[in-house]
């Protein structure tokens, strides 16, 4: 009990306004449905030697293409390769992907609207030009142009989605801090000369951190998606290297398509289920966050 | 005539206009003219009641005074020890050494306070940038300014939370004493509390004027409140001031047709005295398009037809050897011809 207090008086324990967010989050049962398979899934890519013996990469030219069993869970790939072992290593590149794509993403639209938000005037309507541009920006045509001169790479992917990213990140924030900023203890602040960078980071961007977070945990299983999408087309992540995306690229192969439904069945629900995890999680986080519903 | 004779702020022909922007390029199609052609002086050691309707400027003359709106004219001239400056041509520099002496309580307790930070954490930036450097200082401080407005000294490793309406108000008043300034600007302080509440704190705010020395800014649409706290009273109508007298003669002896009827509005026990209520007709206009001549005279039981092109200057009467400002063509006939000598220092002020 004194340590609490103690706890307490150093500022360390959460605000309780925090807890109720956590309480109301998990009275949601999707939402814990969907923070559990999260948690299975992120956590299997992460110990994925600890879960399967075989190398995603070893080539085994005498096992091709054979169906699951309990030597290969998830069967093997034309190559003989474990697909099992592969959905959980490409799972580490797949969310890093998503994860990295959405964290560029929020780290260039909050540090931009954060003090655009709170400044107004001509930069915030610069910037909102912009990032309109970028964001009706084509997409595909940005990934051709910088595979094109860079090659295929993890890298370009995270830029590409950081580019165009980050625009609605950069709306959200400064719409959270356009409303914010006219709280009486943000007027008090500036009577007190303080300077704009330290009322608009320090002071005002913990308000608006809770969509924030909602908008990152949404926009990571986007990108997932994006990445399964642009890796399925040969414009993602290098072929050697296993993500869920490359995964499902075998699938173009009609042969495998129609008799080894193996290779892309189970990626394909793996992919979904994760997606749709975060999806729970980021609808439950929002109404958690909620001003409005707080009862 | 006043408690102490020597200027701490001089107002003149203040002006603060919001742009009123419409359409997709955002053109300006007009102005809020939130306070217009404000004139006044604020007085060491005083109380200045500012009273009016909601919406008449009274928050934006506030915020104005501080700078934190855009100023669109006027001057604003305070007197630093001695030597009078333009608050509004002083240098950054000059300015966050200004802001020390400016400070300003809010009336929203629940939006006053950042949720997110404890009452330490809230309040000690501001020492930080003036100076106070070691940690351990600052908790002093910040102490001590919770215990000058009764609360216990632990509270600074609370949150906002955590408090009551009156508790955030003492925090807030804390909070604007913390870099001991002269001139406060109280803006519908109590008016979000309990009445009981109220009191206590329009005590305490009273207290602290003593103790600190303060100049009070006492606003609030609230006349009895500002009748209990303020030696002199403003009265504000569409950005402007109608009438400005020592509380006692602005109550026995209001001049303004609006004023009358703000005094007729107060429930009679609270103030003791007999009055048939004026019920005022009509809305208060839009301050993008006000009315031509007296703003007032729309609603004014004893308009003419001269209130209707003609604009009333704050004109400076003598009554009773005490000086009465008011802006209504109808005065004059009231109390006979306005002082010459203020006058002439009133207009100087008001017409350029
Ligand atoms: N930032 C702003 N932008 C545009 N118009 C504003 C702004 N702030 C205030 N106004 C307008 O200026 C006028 C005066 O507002 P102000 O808040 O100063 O009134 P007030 O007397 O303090 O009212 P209340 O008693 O409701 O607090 C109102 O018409 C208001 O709509
Ligand atoms: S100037 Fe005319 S309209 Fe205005 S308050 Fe006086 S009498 Fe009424
Ligand atoms: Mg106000």
């Amino acid at each position: 009990m004194d340590r609490l207090k103690m706890l307490e008086k150093e500022g360390l324990l959460k605000s309780r306004q925090g807890s109720r967010a956590v309480g109301k989050f998990l009275q949601n049962k999707l939402a814990v449905l969907g923070l559990m398979v999260f948690a299975v899934i992120l956590l299997a890519s992460v110990f994925a030697p600890l879960i399967t013996k075989y190398d995603p990469a070893m080539i085994d030219l005498r096992s091709r293409l054979s169906p699951p069993s309990w030597q290969h869970l998830f069967g093997t790939d034309k190559l003989g390769r474990d697909v099992f072992a592969r959905v959980l290593y490409g799972g580490r590149i797949s969310i890093l992907v998503g994860f990295g794509g959405a964290l560029g993403a929020a780290l260039v639209g909050v540090s931009l609207g954060t003090y655009a938000g709170y400044k107004g005037g001509w930069l915030d309507r610069i910037l909102l030009r912009v990032s309109e541009i970028f964001m009706a920006f084509p997409q595909i045509i940005l990934v051709l142009l910088l595979v094109s001169i860079l090659g295929q790479s993890l890298w370009n992917l995270l830029v590409i989605f950081t580019i165009t990213g980050w625009g609605s990140v950069y709306r959200m924030t400064r719409s959270q801090m356009l409303s914010i900023r006219e709280e009486e203890y943000v007027q008090a602040l500036k009577a007190f000369g303080l300077s704009d960078a330290l009322i608009a980071y320090k002071h005002m961007l913990p308000n608006a951190l809770g969509p924030i977070m909602v908008n990152l945990t949404l926009s990571t299983a986007m990108f997932i998606l994006e990445e399964t999408a642009l890796s399925f087309l040969g414009l993602g992540v290098p072929l050697h290297i296993p993500t869920w995306g490359n995964i499902l690229n075998a699938a173009q192969d009609l042969t495998i398509l129609q008799e080894a439904w193996w290779i892309w069945v189970p990626v394909g629900i793996v992919i979904s289920a994760f997606v749709l995890s975060i999806n729970f999680i980021g609808d439950g986080l929002r109404d958690a966050v909620d001003p409005t519903q707080q009862g | 005539m006043h408690k102490n004779s020597e200027v701490l702020l001089k107002i003149r022909n203040a002006q603060t206009y919001f742009p009123v922007q419409k359409g997709l390029l955002k053109r300006t199609v007009g102005h809020v003219r939130a306070v217009d052609k404000v004139s006044l002086n604020v007085y060491w050691g005083e109380t200045l009641g500012l009273v009016g309707e909601s919406g008449c400027g009274k928050t934006t003359l506030g915020k104005s005074i501080l700078q934190l709106v855009p100023v669109t004219g006027g001057e604003f001239i305070y007197n630093f020890d001695g030597e009078e400056k333009d608050l509004r041509k002083l240098s950054k520099e000059e300015m966050m050494q200004a802001r020390k002496r400016l400070q300003i309580v809010f009336q929203d307790p629940y939006s006053s306070l950042n949720p997110s930070f404890t009452i330490f954490g809230s309040l000690q930036d501001p020492l930080k940038k003036f100076g106070v450097k070691s940690k351990e200082e600052r908790k002093r401080i910040i102490g001590d300014l919770l215990e000058a407005v009764n609360l216990h000294r632990d509270y600074m490793y609370r949150y906002p939370h955590e408090f009551s309406g009156g508790q955030r108000q003492r925090i807030g008043i804390a909070r604007a004493l913390s870099l001991q300034p002269e001139l406060v600007i109280c803006d519908e302080a109590v008016s979000a509390l309990d009445v009981s509440i109220q009191a206590q704190v329009l005590n305490l705010l009273l207290e602290l004027k003593e103790k600190h020395q303060l100049t009070y800014i006492f606003i609030s649409h609230d006349l009895s409140v500002v009748e209990y706290m303020s030696d002199r009273i403003a009265v504000m109508y569409l950005g402007k001031i109608v009438e400005l007298a020592q509380a006692e003669d602005l109550f026995a002896n209001a001049l303004h047709p609006y004023t009358q009827a703000l005094l007729s509005a107060i429930p009679v026990a609270e103030v003791g005295r007999k009055r048939k209520r004026i019920v005022l007709e009509g809305n208060v206009p839009s301050p993008v398009n006000p009315p031509p001549g007296c703003a007032f005279h729309p609603r004014c039981p004893y308009a003419m037809e001269v209130c209707k092109s003609r604009v009333p200057e704050l004109k400076t009467y003598v009554l009773d050897g005490k000086e009465h400002q008011v802006a209504c063509h109808l005065a004059a006939d009231k109390v006979g011809a306005p002082a010459k000598s203020r006058q002439a220092e009133v207009d100087s002020n008001a017409t350029n």
